[in-house]
Order: structure tokens, then C-alpha cells, then sequence
């Protein structure tokens, strides 16, 4: 019950965390077709921006100033580059986004070293906000869940509450028509963008002192949000908000159970020695797969319903 | 309509066919240049470097040929097509070791061939699901499988080695013809020999019938279906067939560096062969192996000058997609028709000015990123830089303000020198077109 609680919880915040992330990657990829790869790489700098500005004038400024900054990253990045190759089609800014992947890795160590940054979390939110039975639950995790419940929350008013916001949803399905209207969609284009990429520093802020701020991060945490964008359908909001839950979830119940096909088997009366073939395959445990299996899950999900979890359109 | 088509490809098929037997004296004879070539460079360069360089150069034209059997010839771009190539190794290293313990009989030279087969397993396993979808979906479930199998490498150290990989000694078996292996420069000609018969065959599947519906299928999908072909089956097909030839050149890296481990696998080499068949052009089909020779220039020499040669990559590869989508390939492509036409020479001092400019601002930019690399990273060995043959100290303000200097100069002649390429060029094609009517 206890490790249920706690694991129930640090899930949900790590999904909640994936869906910052995954809502700006949908946004982006339902509104201009562009697979944008240097998301995470938005991610990682977030946490680098945070983690500078932190140690100048603390956390807090931190919090609004990195995503702030990712703003202007991201409308540069679009306005300079994106539009540039628009042009060639989708392949052609698929590939600059994984090319500028590259060049955002290479510049962050260029400017913050190879290795691993002490960005720490805030004295005012370390420590157990409560406790489940005897284990801890991290005031810091409750403040990440805080931030990405209200920001989503935000999104969502802004998107189906205000006038800019239906301007967007309009442009998702129908460009030349709002274009017709006299709205620039250009400018939505890159408003969307750098929101987005606002949304990915977001996460990196709050994500890059609960896990690790380092130049992988971004490629350790950028195929676990593509698994999310393809279990959850192209372009789905809702589908990326189950989706991220459920590898959030998934990953943090898995790490912790140290069950193997094997000692299924055994409770079925079947017994498993090293030499029954392929014995490597049942004697793994859950948390030896966790890594594998978002991916599990993907192919699995590509078999069985191609278009994911809520999408509409079969890529 | 119906009944036009057919009859029009007869008569282009009729007309074409007195050209036949020079096409086929030009094959042979280009292909006949890239044997000679192969044969005689190595005794051009000696060194040991220089053949390792060499030996890597030929497995990287196999692996990026067979990428571009995917990207060029069917439109499927890939991020997880080191699988196939490392799978391919990881099968050929384990019978490589078999061989060595006497278990099994097979001349190394074959070896590659086991690790095409290889391969090509694990394309039918995976490109089933893979192949499924086209476009981005497809992108984002090879990075998916891509990240699978990697990840799964440290969960199964039977197979993989966990994290210190397989190695094995490519020096077992009775020597065939005194063919032991040992020396580098034997294992070189081994890789010419495959790299060599690997393109043809490639080239080859061009010309077939399959060859023909992949770029069907990659041009337009709808209508290739329409006209009764299985889209998905092309795909997978191609696939399979492409996983072989990842698999030839991971058998052949396993005779090259006796060792496979997890980064066979992983998603830096298959990043890397995206850039290198980018870069030197997917869309011809010689693209792909100037790609391979500068992708090994950057990741092998380069990499042993500066730890920056991953930004310098990146950053020639984000160019080359924002300004010559085409590659390398496509400028040369262009020039073709000139050099018909003999004007060239015409072109000629307008280039000669891009690339003086082009040089200055390559000198800026290595100046800034060794000097930032300097201050950042490697400062505990002093703040001195030595770049050809000139110190700067990245702790003074002269060095940068050279480097900002050089920009400037750099910035305004790259413009001016654009303006003139653009001129020359306008001036030749007008005067081509006049000519021709």
C-alpha cells in the first residue's frame, strides 16, 4: 500500500512533467506538420538557462526568466530557420530540427563542460512535504505537480477561452481560411513555436534539479517523448495527456518490482533453470526491463491500433 | 490515357535502346575507375592511418548506401538504421568466435556475408513493424526501435557483451592463398572487395523492376497503389534488403576492429549515417559515398584535432539543409551541364571568390569555437591556442577581437561573393538557353 501510494505519486508527477513537454511537441507538430526533434533539446536548455540564472539571482526569477528566454530561442529558431527550409518540405525541417539538436548538445557543452551541473533544488522546497506510513513524499515533487497541473490548466483556458487561442485552433485545420480572414498565420506559426519551446523550458526548469542536468538529458528524455506523441496519436492533446501518465506511471511502477516471467511461471508450477531456452528472456525482472518498455509498449500499440490512443489521422 | 501511356514508354524504351551498349561501356568503365582507385590508394597512402582511414571510409559507403536505399530511393527516413548494421555485426562476431573455438568452418573473407544475413533477419523482424507506416510516423517508430534494442543491449550481456562488448581476432582458420588477416592492409582490400561488389549490387537494384516502384512508391504513394502495387510490401522489401547491406558493412567493421559493443547499435551511428548520406546527397545515387569519405574525415581526423568536431558536423549539416537541400552531390550535378557546354571557366572567378570568403568565415568560426573550448573545457591546460601555426591565448582580447575581425571580413566578402556567383551564374543560363534555341 505504502510503496502503491508513493510510487502512484512520484508516477504522476514524472507524467505530468512528460506532458509539458509532449503538449508543446503536439501543439507544434498538429499546427505546422514539423516533427520538431530539438524539443528536448528546449528541455535540456531550460534546465541549463534555470540553473544559470539560479546561480545569479536564485530559483524563483529562474522560473520565469528560462522559459521566458526559450520564447526567443524558439521564435529565432522558427522565424531564422524553420521558415528557410519550409520550403523543401516536411523531411527538410525534420532534419533541421535533428541537426539543430545536435548543434544545441554541442553548444551547451561548449558553454557549460561535459559534465554533470550542480543545479539543486531551492532550500525553501527540499525536504518531505508529508508521509505515506514511514517513506517521504518530496515537497519538490508536489511543487512540480503544482506548476504542471497550473500551466496546463493555462493552456487550456487560453486555447478554448480566449481570442488568440481559437485564432490557433482555427489555423490547425484550416490555414489558408484564416489566412483569408486577414489573421497571419506566420505569426501564430511562430507564436505556437515559441510557446511550445516556452512549454520545454518550463519542464527543463522545474525537471533538470529533480532528475539530472547534464548534456544527455535531452536525449534521454527525447525518444521517451516521441514514444508519448506516437502512443497518444499525432497532434492529440488528450492522447498525449493519457499517454504521458501512463509511461510516467509505467516507468516508476516497473523500476521498483522485481518479478521476471520466471517466478510467473513458478507460481504456475513451471520451473525455469538456465537451461530452459531462452532463459535469459524469462529470468529478466520488471525494473531490468523498465528502460525497454515505453518501446514495448509502442510497438506493440503500432501493431495493434496504429493511430494511437486518440488520434485521428493515420500517418 | 490508358491506352497512351503504354504505348509512350514502348517508344522511349525503342528509342533509347541504340544507346544501350555506351551506357553499359560507361558503367564499366566508372566502376573500373573505383576498382583502380581502391586498388592504388593505399599504395598512395601508406601510412597506417591513412588505411584505417581508408578501411572505415569503405564500410561507411556501404552503410550509407544502404541508408540511401531508404531516404534517396524509397523516401524513408530512418533514425534507427544502425541496428540492422550492428545487429548484422553482433551475429557475425559470435560466429567469427565459433569459427575461432573450431566449431564451425567459414573463410573470414565470407564473414561479411553472415553479417548481411544478419541483418536482413532482424530487417524482416522489425521492418514488419516498422514498415507498416511512411513519413514521420515511420521516422518516429525507427528511433523507437532504435532506442529498444539498445536499451535492451545491457539487458541481455549473452548476446551483447553488456557493457564491455565482444571481441574476437579476425585471424583464425588456415590461411587461404597466405590471406591471414593480420596485417591492416589485407583487412583494407577484404573491405574494397565488399564495398566494391556491395555497390554494383546497389546500383544494380536501382535498375530493377523493384528499384523502379520504390521511387514510384517514394514520389507518390496514392498512385503506385493505384496502380496495383502494395505500398507497404515495397517498403518492406526495401527494407529487408537494405537491412543486408547494413549488415555487410557491420560484418565487415567486426573484421576491421574485432570488437562490437552497445554503440553498434545506437542512435550515434545511425544519427550519423542520416548526416553523412544527407550531406553528400540522397538524391544521386554516388550521394552517399562522398558523404561517407567526409563523414570519416570529420569523425576520424578531425575528431583527433579538436573535441569540437561534433558542432563543426552539426553545423555543416544544418547549413547544408537550409541552403543546398540536395548535398553535395546536387552543386556538382549542377556544374554538369556547364562543363558540357564549356563555360565552366566562366564560373570559375566567382567561386574562387566564394570560397575565399567561405574560407576566411570558416577561420572565424574555428578561431571562436577553439578559443570558447579554450576558456570552458580545457583551461586547466593553459589558455594557449595553436592554430596553424599562430598561438592565441583565449584569456587576452586580441585573440577575439581577430575573431571578430575575421567575421566581419568574412560576412561582407561571403555577400559580395554571392552577388557574383548569382550574376556569373544568370549570365551562363541565359546564354545556354539563348544557344540552345
Amino acid at each position: 500500500m505504502e510503496f502503491f501510494v508513493i510510487s502512484l505519486l512520484n508516477g504522476i508527477s514524472y507524467g505530468l512533467l512528460l506532458f509539458l513537454l509532449s503538449s508543446g511537441l503536439t501543439l507544434i507538430f498538429s499546427m505546422m506538420g514539423v516533427l520538431n526533434f530539438a524539443h528536448a533539446s528546449f528541455y535540456m536548455l531550460g534546465a541549463y538557462f534555470a540553473y544559470a540564472i539560479a546561480g545569479k539571482i536564485g530559483f524563483w526569477p529562474a522560473l520565469v526568466l528560462a522559459p521566458l528566454l526559450l520564447v526567443a530561442v524558439g521564435a529565432l529558431v522558427e522565424r531564422f530557420g524553420l521558415r528557410t527550409v519550409h520550403k523543401y518540405g516536411h523531411v527538410a525541417e525534420l532534419l533541421f530540427t535533428f541537426g539543430l539538436a545536435y548543434l544545441i548538445e554541442e553548444a551547451v557543452k561548449l558553454a557549460w563542460g561535459l559534465s554533470t551541473v550542480p543545479y539543486s533544488i531551492p532550500p525553501e522546497l527540499d525536504g518531505p512535504l508529508f508521509h505515506v506510513f514511514s517513506s517521504p513524499f518530496p515537497k519538490y515533487r508536489a511543487f512540480m505537480m503544482l506548476v504542471s497541473v497550473s500551466m496546463l490548466a493555462a493552456i487550456y483556458l487560453v486555447l478554448t477561452r480566449t481570442r488568440i487561442g481559437l485564432v490557433i485552433q482555427a489555423a490547425l485545420t484550416h490555414p489558408q481560411m484564416v489566412e483569408a480572414l486577414g489573421h497571419n498565420v506566420q505569426r501564430v506559426f511562430m507564436l505556437v513555436f515559441a510557446g511550445g519551446a516556452a512549454l520545454a523550458g518550463l519542464a527543463g526548469v522545474i525537471g533538470g534539479n529533480a532528475f539530472v542536468t547534464s548534456p544527455s538529458m535531452a536525449a534521454s528524455v527525447g525518444t521517451i517523448v516521441f514514444v508519448v506523441v506516437v502512443l497518444g496519436g499525432m497532434g492529440s492533446l488528450g492522447g498525449a495527456f493519457v499517454a504521458s501518465l501512463l509511461i510516467g506511471l509505467l516507468q516508476t511502477f516497473a523500476v521498483a518490482i522485481d518479478a521476471s516471467l520466471a517466478d510467473l511461471f513458478r507460481a504456475l508450477g513451471l520451473h525455469v533453470t538456465s537451461a530452459t531456452p531462452l532463459s535469459s528472456v524469462w529470468d529478466l525482472t520488471l525494473s531490468q526491463m523498465a528502460p525497454v518498455l515505453p518501446y514495448l509498449l509502442m510497438v506493440a500499440m503500432l501493431i495493434v491500433r496504429p493511430r494511437g490512443l486518440m488520434g485521428t489521422r493515420e500517418g | 490515357m490508358k491506352t497512351a501511356m503504354p504505348h509512350n514508354y514502348e517508344s522511349a524504351a525503342a528509342a533509347s535502346r541504340p544507346r544501350f551498349p555506351r551506357r553499359r561501356l560507361a558503367h564499366f568503365t566508372v566502376w573500373s575507375l573505383a576498382a583502380l582507385a581502391m586498388l592504388l590508394l593505399p599504395l598512395c597512402f601508406p601510412g597506417g592511418f591513412a588505411i584505417a582511414l581508408l578501411s572505415q571510409m569503405g564500410i561507411m559507403i556501404v552503410f550509407a548506401l544502404s541508408y540511401n536505399m531508404l531516404l534517396g530511393q524509397s523516401g524513408m527516413l530512418s533514425f534507427g538504421h544502425a541496428v540492422y548494421s550492428g545487429l548484422g555485426a553482433f551475429v557475425a562476431v559470435h560466429v567469427l568466435n565459433r569459427i575461432g573455438a573450431g566449431e564451425l568452418w567459414l573463410p573470414v573473407s565470407l564473414l561479411p556475408l553472415v553479417g548481411g544475413l544478419g541483418g536482413a533477419f532482424f530487417g524482416v523482424l522489425f521492418g514488419y513493424v516498422t514498415t507498416r507506416k511512411s513519413g514521420t510516423t515511420f521516422a518516429m517508430i525507427t528511433l523507437g526501435i532504435g532506442e529498444m534494442v539498445y536499451s535492451s543491449s545491457l539487458m541481455f550481456p549473452g548476446f551483447f557483451g553488456g557493457e564491455g562488448g565482444i571481441s574476437t581476432d579476425r585471424v583464425v582458420g588456415s590461411a587461404v592463398l597466405g590471406i591471414t588477416y593480420g596485417p591492416a592492409r589485407q583487412v583494407y582490400y577484404l573491405i574494397a572487395v565488399w564495398c566494391l561488389l556491395s555497390m554494383i549490387a546497389m546500383y544494380a537494384w536501382t535498375q530493377t523492376p523493384l528499384g523502379r516502384i520504390a521511387n514510384a512508391v517514394r514520389d507518390n504513394p496514392e498512385r503506385a497503389e493505384f496502380v496495383g502495387y502494395d505500398t507497404q510490401r515495397v517498403r518492406y522489401l526495401v527494407m529487408i534488403l537494405s537491412a543486408f547491406f547494413a549488415g555487410i558493412s557491420g560484418g565487415l567493421s567486426v573484421v576491421n576492429f574485432e570488437i562490437v559493443s552497445a554503440e553498434n547499435v545506437g542512435a550515434v551511428l545511425s544519427g550519423g549515417v542520416l548526416l553523412a548520406t544527407f550531406i553528400g546527397g540522397s538524391g544521386f545515387f554516388f550521394g552517399p559515398v562522398i558523404g561517407a569519405v567526409l563523414y570519416i574525415l570529420f569523425a576520424v581526423a578531425l575528431s583527433s584535432l579538436t573535441h569540437a568536431w561534433l558542432l563543426y558536423l552539426g553545423l555543416f549539416f544544418v547549413l547544408m539543409v537550409m541552403f543546398v537541400p540536395g548535398g553535395i552531390a546536387s552543386l556538382m550535378m549542377k556544374q554538369a551541364p556547364l562543363l558540357a557546354e564549356r563555360k565552366f571557366g566562366r564560373m570559375l572567378p566567382s567561386y574562387w571568390a566564394a570560397l575565399g570568403a567561405g574560407l576566411v568565415l570558416l577561420a572565424a568560426l574555428i578561431l571562436t569555437v577553439e578559443l570558447t573550448y579554450t576558456l570552458q573545457i580545457n583551461s586547466d591546460n593553459g589558455t594557449l591556442v595553436k592554430l596553424a601555426g599562430l598561438d592565441f591565448d583565449a584569456a587576452s582580447l586580441k585573440s577575439w577581437v581577430v575573431a571578430a575581425a575575421l567575421w566581419l571580413v568574412g560576412a561582407w566578402g561571403w555577400r559580395a561573393a554571392l552577388v557574383r556567383v548569382h550574376r556569373a551564374w544568370d549570365e551562363v543560363q541565359a546564354e545556354m538557353a539563348g544557344g540552345g534555341a
